[in-house]
């Protein structure tokens, strides 16, 4: 189809110019898009307000879906059970799952003990969480892996704080709005957690991968004694994470550490904690020293691999 | 006339006597379902990969090929401007790279000003590897091999979603122009 013949400047000078206008705005328009992505590149909180706003408005109507989404996931559970075995069949398997990482969470938990014995006196209290609600929706377009989280600001819900889901790590809070946040999944390839193989001390970096799964790089050099299978557990370095919640299972070994799969998958979750900062001292130290030989300071947006290693 | 033919004195508008379309639908329901293609993504859950097409993008494409001169070469800013605050993109990407679609399009329309539907679907599938690339080079994360391997479907699905998006977007056209006002 041809342009509509009013689109055809001719020998109108008028009409000449309104199409250089045009092109005029539509070029300032991409500098000024230009402009503003390499401030938002180099300060990735700049249009935090902007967004939280604008997360605000979204996440009600997501709130719609997610109870579709763990409602339609519970009926498929329950259709699934009834061929096998009855709905108890669903419900049982599933609670086995959970009992299954908590027996190699409380293996953790013992590691974790006879190390704290030999250190003396130090003691975590039960950690009680900041807010409980629903992953509203996602960033499903864009490579970042950010899910909308139904509780802001109001909620008591601030930057930097971990949440989780009753299987393990679902992720960080990045920045919040009033009555929504925004989380950094761990599959993000933005996401650095420390974490430790759940039998033994052996620690390595978590990092999102960005196609869903986790590339385990070990601290240590040496001999790669992961094996397929092995829980990897958060170790509790740097400060943001409590010591001891599943992460991921590896899934084949590679020569510095492994590929991993999330253990808590967060489109399979119902309800989310959003659990308080670890230790607010240790991360507030840590932002202010500045540890780092990479050049990166550590940003409430990741814990940067240097950081915790200075927590080792 | 009527008698022997109801649509006689109607067209796919509607009918054309005491009848206008209503001024607000014509103006407005482009960028609203703009909008609301950017906003439908942020409703799904995707938390392995990214499994939509971008859809605010594909709309904006179908507007801009279905009614060629509707929208000004520089609704690509605010549109974009207003996928950034949800997309998870670092805010200024949608602005930036929307704003150059709209350019480029027009280019292409005044170099090829004779096209068919082949010719547009082709040059929606450019736009959309040529978006696909720079959106995940600029996201602002580490780039990973995988991130384009995990990302291939969501291009391949929206190249070949183009065609059903121009169908809604010219049944859209149909109900932004429709003679729904009676005039008194």
């Amino acid at each position: 189809m041809a342009p509509p013949s009013s689109r055809r400047s001719g020998f109108s000078k008028k009409a000449q110019f309104s199409v250089f206008t045009g092109y005029l705005l539509a070029g300032a328009g991409a500098l000024l898009g230009l402009a503003l992505l390499s401030l938002s590149l180099w300060q990735p909180a700049a249009f935090a307000p902007l967004r939280g706003a604008a997360s605000d408005i979204v996440a009600p109507a997501g709130g719609g879906g997610a109870a579709v989404r763990t409602g339609s996931q519970n009926l498929f559970a329950s259709i699934s059970g009834y061929f096998n075995a009855g709905r108890q069949n669903a419900s049982l398997r599933e609670e086995m799952e959970i009992a299954r990482i908590r027996l190699a969470e409380a293996e953790a938990v013992n590691a974790e003990n006879q190390r704290l014995k030999r250190l003396l006196g130090l003691r975590d209290d039960l950690v009680k969480p900041v807010a409980m609600a629903r992953l509203v929706g996602s960033t499903a377009t864009s490579t970042r892996r950010h899910a909308f989280l139904g509780a802001g600001f109001n909620q008591g819900v601030r930057a930097g704080m971990p949440v989780m889901s009753e299987r393990g790590v679902i992720g960080r809070v990045l920045e919040t709005g009033r009555s929504s946040a925004r989380v950094l999944l761990l599959a993000d390839s933005e996401s650095v957690l420390p974490v430790r193989r759940a039998k033994d001390q052996v620690v390595a970096f978590a990092e999102g991968r960005g196609d869903g799964l986790l590339r385990i790089r070990l601290v240590n050099l040496g001999i790669n004694p992961l094996k397929v299978g092995d829980l990897m557990v958060t170790s509790g370095a740097g400060g943001y994470y409590r010591p001891g919640v599943a992460v991921a299972v590896i899934r084949s070994v590679t020569p510095d550490g492994g590929i991993a799969q999330l253990v808590a998958e967060p489109s399979a979750t119902n309800f989310v904690a959003v659990e308080p900062v670890h230790q607010p001292a240790a991360v507030k130290a840590l932002a202010a020293t500045g540890v780092g030989n990479e050049g990166a300071a550590p940003s409430p947006a990741t814990p940067a691999p240097n950081s915790a290693a200075g927590g080792q | 006339m009527d008698q022997f033919d109801p649509r006689a004195r109607s067209d796919i508008y509607g009918a054309r006597i005491n009848r206008a379309p209503y001024a607000w639908r014509v103006r407005l329901v482009p960028y609203a379902t703009i909008m609301l293609g950017s906003l439908v993504p942020t409703l799904f859950l995707a938390d392995v990969m990214p499994n939509l097409p971008p859809c605010g993008f594909l709309m904006l494409l179908g507007w801009r090929m279905v009614r060629p001169g509707f929208l000004p070469l520089w609704a690509g800013a605010p549109l974009g401007a207003i996928d950034d605050l949800v997309s998870g993109q670092p805010f200024g990407s949608a602005i930036l790279l929307w704003s150059l679609m709209m350019i480029a399009v027009e280019l292409i329309e005044t170099r090829f000003p004779w096209r068919d539907f082949w010719h547009d679907w082709s040059t929606a599938a450019v736009m959309l590897v040529i978006y696909w690339i720079a959106t995940i080079l600029v996201s602002g994360a580490p780039v990973t091999q995988e991130m384009f391997v995990a990302a291939l479907p969501q291009v391949l699905m929206g190249v070949l979603l183009y065609p059903i998006v121009v169908r809604m977007v010219a049944s859209l056209d149909r109900f932004r122009l429709a003679r729904a006002r009676r005039i008194a």
